[in-house]
């Protein structure tokens, strides 16, 4: 039907150069953070920077794969592919082998893979599948449901796993909703929530109560119109914000494992234990605010070459950035990512057909939320959360999944003309 | 704007495709919305990055004190050699566990304590002081470890964070002798802390002795070596290339003015005996030898025992940490006779061949204490320790510018007595010496009211009793004196510093040197003459000069003195002997000294049984 087209024609290059450049920082980070002067060796796959090395190589495969298919594979295998991977995280809860309290990987020999990694993409299609279908409102109660179940399902699968950070990551379909029309009433819900959550942990939760009624009443007052906003509505949204209070102190003491507590706790200080749980993030908010302007210059990272900061080849592999190359480091990492989210978004909206749209704002979303919170976790700003920075960290699975994620976007922009 | 609800049922088809678009450009507004919550973010990290990156320096420090370790270099301390360059004081290695509370992560506690085989209450209450004295700054958290646990212990250090080794050094004492003299080293307390700003928590410091006295030398300098640390506290290389690296100075040796071998000597002949033993060479002051007994073994102030055996050595009723040598003061006895001879013969009172008589013990208005042949003239009563004759002489002495003129004689005598380093603490480099006493007219007219007092009034000083007190050092020196005629170099007990010879001044007495040459002579009697005091210990070949004294005392069995210089000619050795609670000075101070003078001028002793029955007698009542 069609005749076939070069490999990378059409094929968005900011997006390429951008994910080429981030892959070889990550590289040079992960040497920096594992770098011993015993041992120079570049390609040492004993060594994590060995493997990450084959991780990119093998990434670029993936890539190449990717960019052969045609896009229409991605809409039409969308629910395919995320029943499969559904079916690996149910899988994983049996056959998983448990690392560091996660029971979230799969052996093949050697190498582990993690489908909480892969997931996400393909929650990301079922999404702007659903979503691109023409018969979904996000105003109507049934497609928030399906909405809802298409969301939950890899959440709650990835929470039984033990597996909090990579769970909490579908929180940032928020944004996917929001641009496609759910009430903004859900962000500023999801605000105050979150705003009453650290305040319902901080303040007494009795005052805090009285706070709102206080708030309830005087909102009644100086915008009660006759027979416009009923006072039922706002007592209702009162009372459901008092409850919130309430579920918030009992969620915490009674839900949250011990050591999430302390990193909440740690955050808003009220825990300095720099020994046990408050110890990771201080070291790495000393390996950052040591790097002074330009930082301590690569591999003179006294923090990291030392090995103060923990997982710093993993989660905290920005504490690298921020100590051996500075502030300017650090903005230069933080204006990559932003360009790259922003120019997915700008290129999604320029999509014409409703499912590439959705699908971009997917994989903004994601990286976004990625981004933040890892950045956030590292400089103290966002408790203690174990999700990678994109294409930075050190990891087979979390490299080769946003390889995955961002090239279906690269593809399916590359075709932004069709009706995919 | 419409949802595709408002279109006809018939225009469906239309609307499906049409959805897609409106949805998108309904919404599309709110892409700037969601761009902004991202990049607004972004911001704020940026911001905070900014803050702790750019403006504040809190953690560059902090960094940097995570990697830096500071370890003080301690120089080893000087080595303490005799003056024939035989070892008094050495060094060994030691090691002690040091600790930075702050840095110290949950450690496995059961197996640290049983490393270093403590408890694991003794454990935490270390840690504890540790963290009271400083959080961030490394104290001693166990001091001086066995060669043996700090080789397990180096092993498994590094699973031990905030705990780490630092070599010292500790002293040795190859000989157990001359404890008082040398001293002993110990940690610093709060108060020379205070007093020198070089000193710091932990660092060793002479307490007493040469090792106190020359502490400054002994020392050296500590050295700073600054290296970096990786987070198990192994060291991974030189801070910013050692530049604020302090090298260590080395503590310079000493060479003492003891005589190893005569050291040893005198002590093995005051075991079981409370008294000292002083020998000085009189050209020079050098301390040849300096005992007091009962004594101690230096080893035992040592290393971790040392605050143990120390409580112990202060509560010894014996009083072994009690330098007699120069803290003890007694009456010198017979002994000042020499002096209150001198004194007579420079005022010109007194010529050699002035007689006085006596009538023994039935003598006024002092006895004496054995019969002899009378009158004596003044060799005759300093050989047979004569008191009516020295009376004689103290008195007219006082009563030169009239009997009712006391003051003004006993002033004049007295500034002629104290030029002999009475009175004074006369020792250039022993620290915590008595100056003895001898009294002024100050002290008599408080005591008996102005011109109350008369030369009958303080006679008691003529014979070296009464308010008068000397140490055992000033005996000696006195001895040196006269072995010199008239002068005496400031006694000490270090020669060298790093092999350069020390100075030390001359100090020369109110007497001329000629009338020395009588009291010699009568010294030489002690010895030599038929009734000497000291003649059956007279030293085959030997010309020695002495004089005995036997000093009352109030407490108990009299104390027994003895001084002596020999040869008379060129003297090389001048002693002082004194033996608490031992009777006449005859009986157990003269052979002593005569076996000391032998072994130090002949190199050995002829005469063992003397020795053996010296050494072996124990005086010390039970």
């Amino acid at each position: 039907m069609k005749k076939r087209r070069p490999f990378l024609y059409n094929v968005d290059r900011t997006m390429i150069i951008i994910y080429l450049l981030m892959m070889l920082l990550g590289w040079l980070n992960i040497y920096a953070a594992v770098y011993d002067e015993a041992h120079k060796s570049i390609f040492d796959l004993d060594l994590s920077y060995g493997k990450q090395a084959l991780w990119i190589f093998t990434s670029l495969i993936i890539s190449s794969v990717i960019l052969m298919t045609e896009p229409r594979f991605f809409s039409s295998f969308a629910y395919v592919i995320y029943g499969g991977m559904m079916l690996l995280l149910v899988a994983v809860l049996g056959i998983g082998k448990e690392v560091a309290g996660s029971k979230s990987w799969i052996g093949f020999g050697e190498f582990s893979l993690q489908p909480a990694e892969f997931a996400k993409f393909a929650t990301a299609l079922a999404l702007a599948a659903y979503l691109g279908n023409i018969n979904t409102n996000l105003s109507r109660p049934f497609t928030r449901i399906i909405v809802g179940f298409l969301l939950l399902i890899p959440m709650a699968l990835i929470l039984l796993q033990n597996d909090t950070g990579s769970a909490l990551v579908y929180f940032s379909f928020i944004l996917v909703l929001f641009r496609e029309g759910l009430s903004g009433g859900f962000l500023i819900a999801g605000l105050i929530g979150a705003v009453l959550f650290v305040l319902a942990l901080l303040i007494n939760q009795w005052i805090l109560i009285g706070s709102i009624a206080v708030i309830v009443l005087l909102i009644g007052y100086f915008f009660y119109r006759p027979g416009h906003r009923p006072w039922a509505v706002l007592i209702v949204v009162g009372v459901m914000g008092m409850g919130y209070v309430f579920g918030v102190e009992y969620a915490f003491e009674k839900v949250l494992e011990p050591h999430q507590k302390t990193r909440i706790n740690v955050l808003l200080g009220k825990e300095t234990d720099l020994k046990g749980a408050g110890y990771n993030v201080h070291q790495s908010l000393i390996a950052i605010g040591s790097g002074g302007v330009a930082g301590k210059g690569y591999l003179k990272g006294t923090q990291t070459k030392y090995n103060y900061v923990p997982e710093q080849s993993t989660d905290f592999i920005f504490c690298t950035v921020g100590e051996e190359w500075g502030f300017l480091g650090s903005l230069a990492v933080l204006g990559l990512f932003s360009t790259l989210i922003v120019r997915i978004i700008t290129l999604a909206e320029r999509q014409r057909s409703a499912f590439s749209r959705i699908y971009g704002y997917g994989v903004a979303s994601i990286l976004f939320f990625h981004v933040a919170i890892n950045i956030g976790m590292t400089i103290g700003l966002l408790p203690v959360i174990g999700i990678p920075l994109p294409f930075f960290s050190y990891g087979g699975s979390s490299l080769w999944a946003f390889t995955v994620l961002l090239m279906i976007f690269i593809k399916i922009d590359s075709h932004r003309q069709e009706l995919v | 704007m419409y949802g595709y609800k408002d279109y006809p049922a018939k225009e469906i088809k239309f609307a499906v495709v049409q959805t897609a678009m409106i949805r998108r450009s309904f919404y599309s507004q709110r892409q700037y919305f969601v761009i902004a919550i991202i990049l607004g973010i972004f911001l704020i990290y940026l911001i905070k990055l900014f803050y702790i990156q750019v403006i504040s320096d809190k953690y560059r420090i902090l960094a940097e004190s995570n990697v830096r370790r500071t370890l003080v270099q301690y120089p080893p301390r000087g080595v303490i050699y005799d003056r024939n360059g035989k070892v008094l004081v050495t060094n060994e290695p030691a090691y002690d566990l040091m600790v930075i509370p702050r840095q110290v992560k949950n450690p496995d506690t059961a197996e640290l304590c049983r490393l270093l085989d403590i408890e694991s209450k003794v454990f935490r209450d270390k840690l504890r002081k540790a963290r009271g004295y400083s959080p961030y700054k490394a104290s001693i958290f166990i001091e001086q470890l066995s060669r043996e646990s700090y080789g397990f212990l180096q092993e498994k250090l590094y699973k031990f964070p905030g705990f780490f080794v630092q070599p010292r050094t500790l002293r040795r004492y190859p000989q157990a002798t001359a404890a008082n003299v040398l001293g002993y080293v110990g940690e610093v307390n709060p108060a020379e802390i205070e007093a020198n700003p070089y000193y710091k928590m932990g660092d060793y410091v002479g307490k007493s002795g040469i090792e106190k006295s020359y502490e400054k030398e002994l020392r050296g300098e500590k050295g700073l070596r600054i290296v970096m640390v990786d987070v198990f506290n192994r060291e991974k290389g030189r801070f910013e290339e050692g530049r604020y690296d302090q090298p260590q100075v080395q503590g310079k040796d000493l060479t003492s003015s003891i005589d190893l071998d005569l050291q040893l000597y005198a002590e093995k002949l005051m075991a079981g005996k409370r008294g000292s033993i002083v020998a000085i060479e009189p050209s020079t002051g050098e301390i040849l030898a300096m005992v007091t007994a009962p004594s101690y073994d230096p080893n035992l102030l040592i290393g971790r025992k040392r605050a143990k055996n120390y409580s112990q050595l202060v509560n010894d009723e014996q009083k072994p940490l009690f330098n007699r040598a120069i803290q003890a003061t007694y009456p010198p006895g017979s002994t000042f006779k020499l002096v209150v001879g001198l004194v007579g013969l420079e005022e010109g009172v007194l010529t050699p061949a002035t007689r006085y008589g006596c009538s023994g013990k039935a003598s006024k208005p002092i006895a004496c204490t054995h019969s002899h042949y009378s009158p004596l003239d003044l060799i005759g009563a300093i050989e047979q320790s004569c008191n009516p004759y020295f009376w004689n002489v103290f008195r007219t002495s006082i009563d030169r510018f009239g009997y009712t003129n006391t003051s003004v004689g006993f002033t004049e005598w007295r500034r002629m007595v104290t030029s002999f380093g009475f009175s004074t603490t006369i020792a250039a480099d022993l620290l915590q010496q008595s100056k003895g006493n001898i009294p002024t007219i100050k002290y008599y007219d408080k005591y008996f009211g102005k011109n109350g007092w008369r030369s009958l009034t303080v006679r008691s000083l003529a014979i070296g009793q009464g308010e008068i007190l000397v140490t055992p050092l000033q005996l000696a020196n006195l001895s040196a004196t006269i072995a010199n005629r008239g002068f005496y170099y400031s006694p000490h007990i270090v020669k060298k510093v790093a092999g350069v010879p020390l100075r030390f001044e001359k100090k020369v007495t109110a007497i001329s040197p000629n009338n020395f040459l009588p009291v010699i002579e009568g010294m030489e009697h002690v010895f030599q003459g038929g009734s000497g005091t000291a003649r059956w210990y007279a030293i085959d070949s030997i010309i020695a000069c002495g004089k005995t004294g036997t000093v009352q005392n109030p407490h108990g069995k009299d104390h027994s003195l003895f001084i002596a210089f020999a040869p008379r000619e060129n003297p090389r050795i001048a002693i002082s002997v004194v033996i608490e609670n031992a009777g006449f000075g005859a009986t157990w101070a003269v052979p002593i000294a005569s076996l000391i003078l032998e072994r130090y001028l002949k190199g050995r002793v002829v005469r063992p049984e003397l020795e053996e029955r010296m050494s072996s007698a124990n005086l010390i009542g039970e």
